[in-house]
């Protein structure tokens, strides 16, 4: 076992920059990340083993323990507990005869929560050994739990035909759907890989970053940053060596475009990738891509490779000398926080994902401290349709402030969720029609993520675009059965508590402290002032250093802004205080230990 | 070149160099910005937040932002210290600071920071949590229950092959400062005397030694942190 450490880490060139790789092929090998391990990483990469240990204790799926033959990991999103994922758990349970953290008292098999696996259209759903679980029952979980109980391969178990598309691939084979139910330009089938390379090496850098101005085209990754300026920035920053990331690392609770864009249509966000590589002055590409969707690796490489044969990649691209770029695949590990971009370069750096203080910021110093680009996936799909149309053209779709076309993940109580491409400046109630959804039976649409708004039907009018509801597009539409702040506003607040990489004070305390404040209101304890509290303390967040932090408050925030008198039918309307404290619960323990019931 | 910068703080003018982070340059004009994580000569990492101010109305921390000319600044207004004010209460809600008992008491900036802000009891309930305390070690105690997690030991202790002795562990509400079991054997006195210098509280001690000033005499007992920024006498570059 020690030989085989020492070789993964040769394998890496003893490199501490790639301590991540060496981790995953570890936990690969091994199952999780045992003591000599650690002591032979330490050693070799001359670092001290609480240092490799502060990693591998960040990321969700490495472990210092070890976590079974077979892992399960049950998504614990909100849409998985709408559709089911309750009786789904309690199976599990059940029929393995453990809790959620536990191992089988064999060993052989580990049970564990996950936060959104990306597959929101298809729950509930879990990961296997690295491969996906859609749309569970509990009369699935048996059939998985007595084929692991007779130790068949995890390939063995799936039962239904494999998804559409090139889920169906010999080189996925997975049960996951693509549930494209519109396309545009971006998911046009017609599209031909390479037209855009041999495009722009007709065309100078500089005349590739103005095509990208010109289309005046914002990041898809949720903070719509000009994308032709900060690849501007980016190539007039000094450097010896220039970095471009894809960031796949898609964690936003509701949001699988980017999944299903890399299933179907992979050359186009790697021809994206090659374009900014061009415009900023790259060589290298990095695609980060979240672990949860391992299963695609091999694909993905294998595209790569045909890639290089064809000369998309490599040396001399499309015949222009000099014009050089490659691509590898950067696995992260389970946080969401890395999909936040400095913290995704720490992470590509083999360190903790914890976000940089900016300034600077990536473009001026990024990736090994050379200025980067991260642009997320679809942004990188649609700059390779702005060199292939025009500028002008992208304009023609979308509004003034916001052009082209957007890739919702649309989710939750319709009748057909799924992957849609609209034009920016859809409105709301536009969505609910196209997706099967009644205007009459739905309560509030979640636009955004967890990190985004929740909007009540007297909003059902606004659109989305950077102008008013600016979206990374994860669309959430909750029934009127559902219990918005138990189902919702609970489960995004214990997301981002799950998922803070707790390295700001404000971050790291303030959204447990929101939380005990809504559970007491849940369990009818809550008056008046508690809710004008989690207003007043929400703002602290503000403070702290990357999105996430900055918006932890607005499951909270948004829904105490529109629903409010769902949290006003809750509190006690004659206390205006109530320390919240249970004095039998809190003596429970004790008082059970003993046999005495305590008369209060 | 120019390397001197003017840029305001609250309306009052002020100069420095180019590039110094904010807090120093606030400072070198006789302005206190209060912090906690950030430690002179160590690299920053804005992770308390206390240090926040309003740089051209966006909020961001002093410790790790470089001025810059013309910048504006705010830093002594309402919204902010109400921020750095919660802040403080927070570290104190968030483990058990039990400052009568503790060997750093009247050099803790953690409780400085509470008297200056006057903090009288935290708004927010105690998390009251169950940490450990960690003696294991040759030279030092590490005690996590009054560990603000600041990385300041992360960033400023290492060993003479420049390795870490201290390091995060876990994430969320979970992280917790670790001691690195084999190079926490080989800490050499100066070290650990450094560690615990280091640590804004009293999470970080050296064993086999306490209260050798006696409370009453120290840093903070008898002038408020911050007071000697604020009494300097400036002199205009
Ligand atoms: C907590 C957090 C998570 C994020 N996750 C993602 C993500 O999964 N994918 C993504 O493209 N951008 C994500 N972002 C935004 C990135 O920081 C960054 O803005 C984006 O990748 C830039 O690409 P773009 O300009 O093409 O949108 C996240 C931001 C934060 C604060
Ligand atoms: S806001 Fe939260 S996730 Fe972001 S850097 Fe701070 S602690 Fe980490
Ligand atoms: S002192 Fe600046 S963030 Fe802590």
């Amino acid at each position: 076992m020690k030989n085989a450490i020492i070789k993964i880490i040769s394998k890496y060139n003893k490199d501490r920059t790639r301590l991540m790789d060496i981790l995953i092929d570890i936990q690969t090998e091994i199952g999780f990340i045992p003591d000599y391990a650690v002591t032979q990483i330490a050693e070799d990469l001359h670092m001290s083993e609480v240092d490799v240990e502060q990693t591998v204790s960040f990321y969700h799926f490495f472990s210092l323990i070890p976590t079974g033959k077979y892992k399960i990991y049950l998504n614990n999103s909100a849409v998985s507990n709408m559709m089911g994922r309750a009786e789904v758990a309690a199976t599990f349970e059940k029929e393995l005869g453990i809790k959620f953290g536990q191992l089988t008292p064999d060993g052989q098999i580990g049970l564990f929560e996950t936060s959104c696996i990306g597959m929101n259209d298809q729950e509930p759903a879990a990961i296997i050994n690295n491969l996906i679980f859609t749309k569970l029952t509990p009369f699935r979980v048996k059939e998985i739990v007595r084929d692991i109980k007779e130790e068949k391969p995890v390939v063995e178990m799936f039962s239904a035909s494999f998804g559409d598309g090139k889920n169906a691939s010999e080189l996925i084979r997975s049960v996951v759907s693509n549930n494209i139910r519109k396309i545009g330009p971006i998911l046009d089938p017609n599209y031909k890989p390479g037209e855009a390379i041999k495009q722009i090496v007709k065309m100078t850098p500089t005349q590739v970053i103005e095509e990208i101005k010109k289309s005046n085209i914002r990041g898809r990754g949720g903070a719509g940053f000009p994308t032709g300026l900060k690849w501007e920035f980016c190539r007039n920053a000094s450097g010896k060596q220039k970095y471009i990331f894809c960031n796949a690392d898609e964690g936003e609770p509701g949001t699988f475009k980017d999944r299903v864009i890399l299933t179907e249509f992979p050359r186009l966000p790697f021809e994206g990738m090659v374009i900014a590589g061009y415009a900023v002055g790259a060589t290298e590409g990095i695609l980060y891509l979240r672990y949860e969707y391992k299963y695609l690796e091999q694909y993905l490489e294998d595209i790569l490779e045909n890639a290089r044969k064809k000369n998309y990649l490599g040396k001399d691209i499309g015949g222009k000398k000099g014009f050089n770029f490659e691509i590898r695949i950067q696995f992260g590990a389970g946080a969401y926080v890395c999909g936040e971009e400095s913290a995704l370069i720490e992470s590509a750096e083999g360190k903790r994902g914890e976000p940089r203080d900016r300034p600077p910021f990536p473009v001026e110093k990024g990736y090994l401290d050379m200025p980067t680009v991260v642009n997320n996936v679809e942004t990188l799909c649609s700059v390779v349709k702005v060199i292939l149309h025009g500028g002008e053209w992208y304009k023609s779709f979308g509004t003034t402030e916001s052009t082209g076309t957007k890739l919702l993940s649309i989710s939750g109580d319709c009748r057909f969720p799924g992957v849609y491409e609209v034009e920016w400046g859809f409105s709301i109630n536009d969505m609910l029609d196209m997706v099967g959804a009644l205007k009459s039976e739905t309560q509030a649409v979640q636009v955004g993520g967890p990190s985004g708004a929740l909007i009540a039907p007297n909003e059902f009018n606004r659109i989305l675009g950077y102008e008013d509801l600016a979206t990374g597009g994860s669309l959430i539409i909750f029934g009127r059965s559902r219990e918005l702040l138990n189902d919702v506003v609970l489960n995004f607040t214990d997301f981002f508590i799950e998922e803070s990489c707790g390295s700001c004070s404000t971050c790291r305390i303030v959204p447990s402290v929101l939380k005990n404040k809504l559970k007491k209101i849940l369990n009818a304890r809550g008056v008046m002032q508690d809710i004008d509290d989690m207003v007043e303390w929400g703002k602290i967040l503000k403070a702290s250093r990357c999105g996430l932090g900055q918006t932890a408050a607005n499951p909270v925030l948004s829904s105490i802004k529109n629903f409010r008198h769902l949290y006003e039918e809750k509190v006690q309307k004659n206390k205006v205080f109530d320390s919240g404290f249970d004095l039998s619960m809190a003596v429970k323990e004790g008082s059970e230990a003993t046999s005495r019931i305590p008369n209060f | 070149m120019n390397k001197i910068v003017k840029f305001s703080i609250d309306g009052v003018e002020c100069l420095a160099t180019r590039g110094q982070f904010v807090v120093d340059a606030a400072k070198e004009n006789g302005i206190y910005i209060p912090t906690l994580c950030n430690y002179p000569g160590v690299k920053p990492k804005g992770g308390c937040r206390i240090c926040t101010v309003k740089i051209n109305g966006k909020l961001m921390t002093a410790c790790t932002s470089p001025v810059s000319e013309g910048m504006q600044i705010e830093n002594n207004a309402n919204e902010i210290n109400e921020i750095r004010k919660a802040i403080v209460e927070l570290l104190f809600v968030e483990g058990n600071h039990f400052c009568p008992a503790c060997e750093k008491s009247g050099n803790c900036e953690l409780q400085a920071l509470a008297y200056r802000f006057h903090v009288m009891a935290p708004r927010f309930p105690f998390s009251f949590p169950i940490r450990k305390v960690d003696a294991s070690h040759p030279k030092i105690i590490k005690e996590q229950n009054r560990c603000v997690l600041c990385k300041r030991c992360i960033r400023a202790i290492k060993d003479y092959k420049g390795r870490s002795i201290f390091a995060y562990s876990k994430r969320g509400n979970r992280v917790e400062v670790g001691v690195d079991s084999k190079l926490g054997k080989e800490l050499t006195d100066e070290l650990a005397q450094k560690a615990m210098d280091i640590c804004p509280v009293g999470s970080i001690l050296v064993k086999e030694k306490g209260f050798y000033q006696p409370i009453g005499t120290r840093k903070y007992d008898k002038n408020p942190i911050g007071s000697d920024i604020e009494n300097l006498v400036v002199s205009k570059p």
